[in-house]
């Protein structure tokens, strides 16, 4: 079997005394949707920052693509990355779609898009914009290509930032709430947006609190509680049948 | 009032304009060179790097431009080494006296808007920027700078002015720039009212361009 695009082993954090994550196992195979649900307090965006070192893991392994990210031990503190190179290229091969989207707000749309590609990838610039304005095409956002994101509206400049994710061509993509910010009637255009990039097959890792994108998009649900994985199983399965308590509690609580 | 007095020294006026020009605009552009590093730098966590900046910045923002003025100009010569090595040649200089001044003073000022508007950087920008693999001398000149030095622009128009009318000073230490052709103009005819009216006309022209410019700039680069 080919090893896992993502590959979580026995994964802790803690933040001074305070243990946020205590041993998370996943695995995300190609073209996994993975919806990560849990209370807030329960670690699903620290589980999420860990993967690209947003935030230094304690302890614990992750491996993209086979490849082990090296850590070391530094007096002072603690876990750290052995190898700030290697962290900046397996970041490169990551893309992350944030909660307040974090569009650089000095470039252009079509700036933001290419940004990653151009400076960090080595691409070519013309060749970069050629796909910067097909990807902003599909996103529905070509006709925008020269504003500034404080000129669009939340759920258009959350799609921006789904198009930033596209153009590195990531392995996997990180959501952290990517709808949370948003206006209610502004959340579906991005949810939408989503729905496509699973359907074709794309690797993703998603927090959220949309339980329908988790049930019916998702092809496998994490419910952490406590720093714990609670529950996890193919949507279909924990949804209707619930083996945790909480999982169960929680799921009416939201719906 | 006499405007003749004035119409028949425009040729003072307009030198003395040029020297004012020149005098603030490469001590500003010197200061720049102080200033985007030393605001970098001064929020480095070694205090060995930051220590001298911190110093530095306090000195010059700490007390009148006269003062330094006056150190620079008229204390220089009580150095032995200074006056026994090359560089006595230029601080001889009233003009280059002038120029160090007012760009370790503007540097100083400067370093602190560059600092102010580093400070106030989006952090979500700069996550952004690790996520996608950056470095960090990337996101500094990819994201940081370009996006902290837009946003000093109201600032650092102020900075502008400032300096220019700070600049007066330099007609103290012999320099003809606009105060000093007005001085000029005053001793021949004793007519105080016309010769500094005509400079402070100039100065707000001055200021005024500063402020029409900065005004362009901020609806081309702070639009968004």
């Amino acid at each position: 079997m080919k090893s896992a695009t993502l590959s979580i082993k026995d994964l802790h954090k803690s933040f001074a005394d305070n243990e946020v994550l205590k041993g998370i196992d996943l695995d995300a195979h190609k073209g996994d949707v993975i919806s990560i649900l849990g209370a807030s307090g329960s670690g699903k965006s620290t589980l999420l920052r860990c993967v690209n070192l947003l935030e230094t893991p304690s302890s614990g392994e992750i491996r993209v693509n086979g490849e082990l990210i090296e850590m070391k031990q530094d007096k002072k503190r603690g876990a750290v990355p052995a190898s700030i190179k290697q962290v900046e290229r397996i970041r490169s091969r990551l893309a992350m779609v944030f909660q307040s989207f974090n569009l650089w707000s000095h470039m252009t749309v079509l700036e933001n898009v290419i940004e990653a590609p151009v400076h960090v990838l080595g691409v070519p610039k013309k060749e970069a914009i050629v796909k910067a304005e097909a990807i902003l095409q599909r996103v529905g956002l070509h006709e925008r290509k020269n504003n500034f994101p404080g000129q669009l509206s939340g759920g258009q400049q959350q799609r921006v930032a789904i198009a930033r994710a596209l153009a590195v061509e990531p392995e996997v993509m990180l959501f952290d709430e990517p709808t949370s910010a948003l206006d209610p009637e502004l959340v579906g255009e991005v949810l939408s947006v989503m729905r496509g990039l699973a359907e074709e097959g794309r690797t993703m890792l998603v927090v959220t609190h949309e339980m329908a994108f988790a049930r019916d998009v998702s092809n496998k649900v994490l419910f952490l509680h406590e720093g714990l994985v609670e529950e996890q199983g193919k949507p279909e399965v924990i949804f209707e049948n619930p083996s945790s308590e909480r999982f169960k509690q929680f799921i009416s609580s939201v719906y | 009032m006499d405007l003749s007095i004035i119409v028949n020294q425009y040729s003072l006026y307009l030198n003395g304009l040029w020297t004012t020009i020149w005098l603030v605009a490469l001590s500003l552009l010197l200061g720049l060179f102080i200033a985007v590093p030393a605001g970098i730098l001064r929020s480095s966590n070694n205090w060995f790097v930051k220590g001298p900046i911190w110093f530095y910045m306090y000195f010059f923002r700490g007390t009148p431009l006269l003062i330094q003025l006056f150190i620079i100009y008229y204390g220089s010569a009580q150095f032995d080494a200074l006056r026994e090595s090359w560089l006595w040649e230029y601080f001889q200089e009233a003009w280059f006296c002038a120029l160090l001044a007012f760009t370790l003073n503007t540097g100083a000022y400067t370093a602190e808007i560059v600092r102010g508007v580093i400070g106030t950087m989006d952090k979500g920008e700069l996550e952004a920027a690790k996520a996608y693999g950056m470095s960090a001398w990337q996101t500094l000149r990819r994201i940081t700078l370009p996006n902290s030095l837009r946003r000093a622009l109201p600032a650092y128009s102020n900075e502008i002015i400032f300096m220019i009318h700070g600049s007066a000073i330099a007609g103290v230490v012999t320099i003809v720039d606009i105060t000093g052709a007005a001085r000029v103009v005053n001793a021949r005819y004793y007519a105080p009212f016309e010769a500094y009216f005509a400079a402070g006309l100039l100065y707000m022209c001055l200021t005024f361009s500063v402020i029409y410019l900065f005004k362009k700039l901020e609806a081309s680069y702070l639009q968004q």
